[in-house]
């Protein structure tokens, strides 16, 4: 192992870092895979959907806003910490809607992959099943918030990439819910467009294109091909 | 006559930190927040409507829909509760024909709840559109009935409805002490900002709002962080159920928490002060604005305040909005600077990054009380009270079934049993301290101390005797969190849900063993994985719960369900061996097992 960098380690292994990078970036980089949902690389950490926790040095920690330091002792792949990642998951499908059988996104879906990738086969708690709308105002894009996960990717798109701040958050706790930055409540009454950067971020289902359902066919989708590890991994260059 | 909105936010200097006090003065003077009134907000402030709509939707004083001309909203906390709140509640609203918590249909009045209003010495109470009423009974519900059938304003209301007494049983070192204003801080300029510090830090003084941070530490790094300018914040946002003692602090001991606010701002260079009182604590505003005036009147803040030259600093008085979290610290600042009361991610800390992304002390009430009479007498005056790891002393919060419930103040150290006998308590159950994130003990454990190494508390100390349903109360406090939840976090926002809800099948003797083993697997994912300290805790009744009263659950449970198929004490395993625990705390023990 070169001594170049400065390390941390992540279940033993040796995870060069970068200053300022977090103990998931870091991770990936190194070709180590933490599953997450509310993170994109590029973003500025969130840290909401929990299910990137790890043990830094025995305290549990969201390992997408710790930042990486000399030193840390990282535990990841453990039994308990991965049964902790799959009751949080199982808590995102107990509360939204989530019928992957019938679901436009199923494939293409990130919180699908992340319960196939921690072995999540039923949501096991009784279902909230909440009354949500459907925003079929805008000529371009539905809006499903059946499937939202509240992870805020969209929120952050169009507020720091697309520079429109089309959409917030309201209430809190079980009422929390993402509204449209408009008096009607309506998309169509914003400047969204399908070309934002918020059409394309959702990990879910939420954004759906018009006119062009199931155009992929089910088994040929983004996850159906690569699983979501190598995706995550290809993707911050670790392999 | 309806204030106009451009005045209300001119008055505001259309600054979008203040959304949260124009959001009040909107309130006051349309009962809501009309959705036109978003629209032309953050218009006026140059915010996205996205902003304010969610900033009005996040606390629980702001509504977008039109409400009752009187909005009556009782106090839903445990001791109100264990008062016959739910049945004044319900006697309301048959007697003006309401469901839930609908509006009248002449729109003449709403009746619905708020979480604990501070009055849980002197409930149950109520809130009539943000103005406290306490002690009520069914006389008094019934004037408060006739004063909204004869539709009499507010303001032509008996005074005496809305009287709200401070209660303070005993006195210790900071309500005893006499202190002439201005005394503490000028002891502190004779000493110098370092040796102040170094005072501060050798009394080991630590925050009281719970967790029990070295005041001394905060100081000193909020003193050595650059980025000026920096602020003080006093966090006068109790909201746990059962805390009532800053309210009295406030009302009767305003100067010694402003004075140790200041000796903080000499301390650490700071130009700024808030005092962030929860919006339940009305009453007691127009006293904390005179408070202010006065003491800006007579030099004590402003320019070269209490005669020390080059010493600028004043003190803003801010609302909260009925948002339990913001007493955590981060939300807070969250709140003070107009948004939604969501903690931050730390690193950075408030001592480094706060108010404004600069260097700020945020600490309690009681707090600033201590380092005042710290600067003013020496470390040592909290170093002769209390115990080695826990110096002076804590007041506490007192009530539920107790015959003289009230503020007492009584040296760290002090054992549970020794409040219980202050305040008048036969027949414990159990006893909740510093409110249902805290420590719930048992009839077993009352030999226990008040002690930052022992049970910690923020305040609250709330006695059930062996009359109370003990799975109601843990319910309620379920409830609680999942009501007061910011959402952020997937653990805390689905998880208080699915606690309160199972707890709820639970205590009605709906539930199985099966049920028992979820809500404890929740709670603990609560406690691991969670955001801030709401979730961290939120499990807590739960958990403490099944530890120190299993038969009162099984006792309920239905006997004819399946076993659990999930070994939680086995799924530890794991957990132990890395943490290197196998203490009792560490175990779900034999009992759990079926």
């Amino acid at each position: 192992m070169t001594t170049d960098r400065r390390t941390f380690t992540l279940d033993g292994h040796d995870i060069p870092f970068d200053e300022g990078q977090s103990v998931l970036d870091a991770a990936l980089a190194a070709g180590l895979f933490i599953p997450f949902l509310c993170h994109k690389p590029g973003y500025e950490a969130h840290g909401s959907c929990r299910v990137c926790m790890v043990r830094v040095g025995g305290r549990w920690q969201a390992s997408c806003t710790t930042p990486a330091a000399a030193g840390l002792e990282v535990e990841s792949t453990v039994e308990d910490l991965v049964a902790m990642r799959r009751e949080i998951v199982q808590f995102l499908f107990t509360e939204g809607n989530h019928f992957c059988p019938s679901c436009e996104a199923s494939g293409n879906c990130t919180l699908q992959a992340v319960g196939y990738e921690l072995g999540v086969t039923t949501p096991h708690y009784p279902p909230f099943s909440p009354t949500r709308p459907l925003d079929a105002s805008h000529p371009e894009m539905l809006l499903d918030l059946n499937r939202c996960i509240l992870c805020e990717l969209c929120v952050r798109a169009s507020a720091n990439v697309d520079k429109k701040s089309v959409f917030a958050l309201s209430g809190r706790g079980p009422t929390k819910h993402l509204v449209v930055s408009a008096e009607s409540g309506r998309l169509a009454d914003t400047s969204f467009s399908a070309d934002d950067a918020a059409a394309h971020v959702c990990p879910v289902g939420v954004f759906l294109p018009r006119g062009q359902g199931f155009r992929t066919p089910l088994g040929a989708r983004k996850f159906d091909v690569e699983p979501l590890r190598v995706a995550a991994l290809r993707r911050a260059g670790g392999t | 006559m309806t204030e106009d909105l451009a005045t209300i936010v001119a008055r505001h200097r259309h600054d979008p930190r203040r959304l949260v006090e124009i959001l009040h003065d909107v309130t006051e003077a349309y009962g809501f927040v009309p959705k036109d009134i978003i629209t032309e907000l953050a218009s006026m402030l140059a915010v996205p409507r996205g902003h304010v709509e969610g900033v009005v939707g996040f606390y629980a004083f702001f509504s977008d829909e039109p409400r009752g001309a009187y909005r009556v909203l009782f106090s839903d906390g445990t001791t109100d509760r264990m008062g016959g709140s739910i049945a004044l509640l319900e006697r309301m609203r048959a007697s003006f024909g309401l469901q839930g918590e609908e509006t009248s249909r002449d729109g003449r009045l709403s009746v619905g709840t708020t979480s604990c209003t501070g009055l849980c010495d002197q409930g149950p109470a109520l809130l009539v559109n943000g103005h406290a009423i306490g002690g009520l009974d069914s006389a008094r519900l019934g004037d408060v009935m006739a004063l909204i059938r004869a539709e009499a304003p507010l303001a032509a209301w008996p005074r005496e409805l809305f009287a709200v007494r401070s209660n303070i049983r005993r006195r210790d070192l900071l309500l005893a002490t006499a202190i002439t204003p201005g005394d503490a801080v000028s002891a502190a300029a004779r000493r110098g900002r370092d040796d102040t510090l170094a005072e501060v830090a050798r009394s080991g003084l630590r925050g009281r709002g719970g967790a029990g941070f070295s005041t001394g530490a905060k100081w000193g790094a909020c003193a050595e962080a650059p980025h000026e300018p920096r602020y003080v914040v006093c966090n006068a946002d109790e909201g746990e159920p059962g805390t009532f003692k800053d309210r009295d602090l406030l009302a009767d001991h305003l100067d010694l928490v402003l004075e140790g606010m200041t000796v903080a701002a000499f301390a650490v260079a700071a130009r700024h002060g808030f005092l962030y009182v929860r919006a339940e604590y009305r009453f007691l505003f127009a006293h904390i604005a005179n408070a202010l005036a006065a003491r800006r009147a007579a030099g004590l803040l402003g320019p070269n305040a209490c005669g020390i030259r080059g010493f600028s600093f004043d003190i803003e008085l801010r609302r909260g909005a009925g948002a339990y979290v913001c007493g955590e610290e981060s939300a807070l600042l969250e709140s003070l600077e107009g948004r939604r009361g969501i903690p931050r991610n730390r690193p950075p800390f408030p001592v480094t990054h706060g108010y404004d992304q600069r260097p700020t002390v945020v600490n309690n009430v009681e707090t600033f009380m201590a380092a005042a009479l710290v600067a003013r007498d020496g470390a040592s005056v909290l170093r002769d009270l209390g115990t080695r790891t826990s110096s002076g002393t804590k007041i506490l919060s007192v009530a539920g079934d107790v015959e003289r419930p009230g503020v007492y103040e009584l040296p760290f150290g002090v054992t549970v049993q020794r409040v219980l006998d202050e305040a008048g308590a036969s027949r414990v159950q159990a006893v909740q301290v510093s409110g249902p994130a805290g420590t719930l003990l048992s009839a077993r454990e009352l030999d226990r101390t008040i002690a930052f190494d022992d049970v910690p508390s923020a305040g609250a100390f709330t006695v059930f005797d062996d009359r109370r349903d003990l799975l109601a109360i843990i319910e309620h406090h379920s409830r609680f969190f999942a009501h007061e939840s910011c959402g952020f976090c997937t653990p805390c926002r689905v998880g208080t849900t699915l606690v309160a809800r199972t707890m709820g099948r639970i205590a009605s003797g709906h539930a199985a063993r099966r049920d028992l083993v979820d809500v404890a697997r929740v709670a603990r994912v609560m406690a691991k994985t969670s955001h801030c300290g709401l979730g961290l805790m939120a499990g807590n009744p739960v958990l403490q719960g099944i530890e120190k009263f299993r038969p009162v659950f099984d006792a309920r449970l239905r006997p004819d369900d399946a076993l659990p198929t999930f070994d939680l004490d086995a799924s530890l395993d794991k957990s132990r061996d890395v943490t290197g625990r196998d203490d009792s705390e560490a175990h779900f023990t034999e009992e759990v097992r079926p």
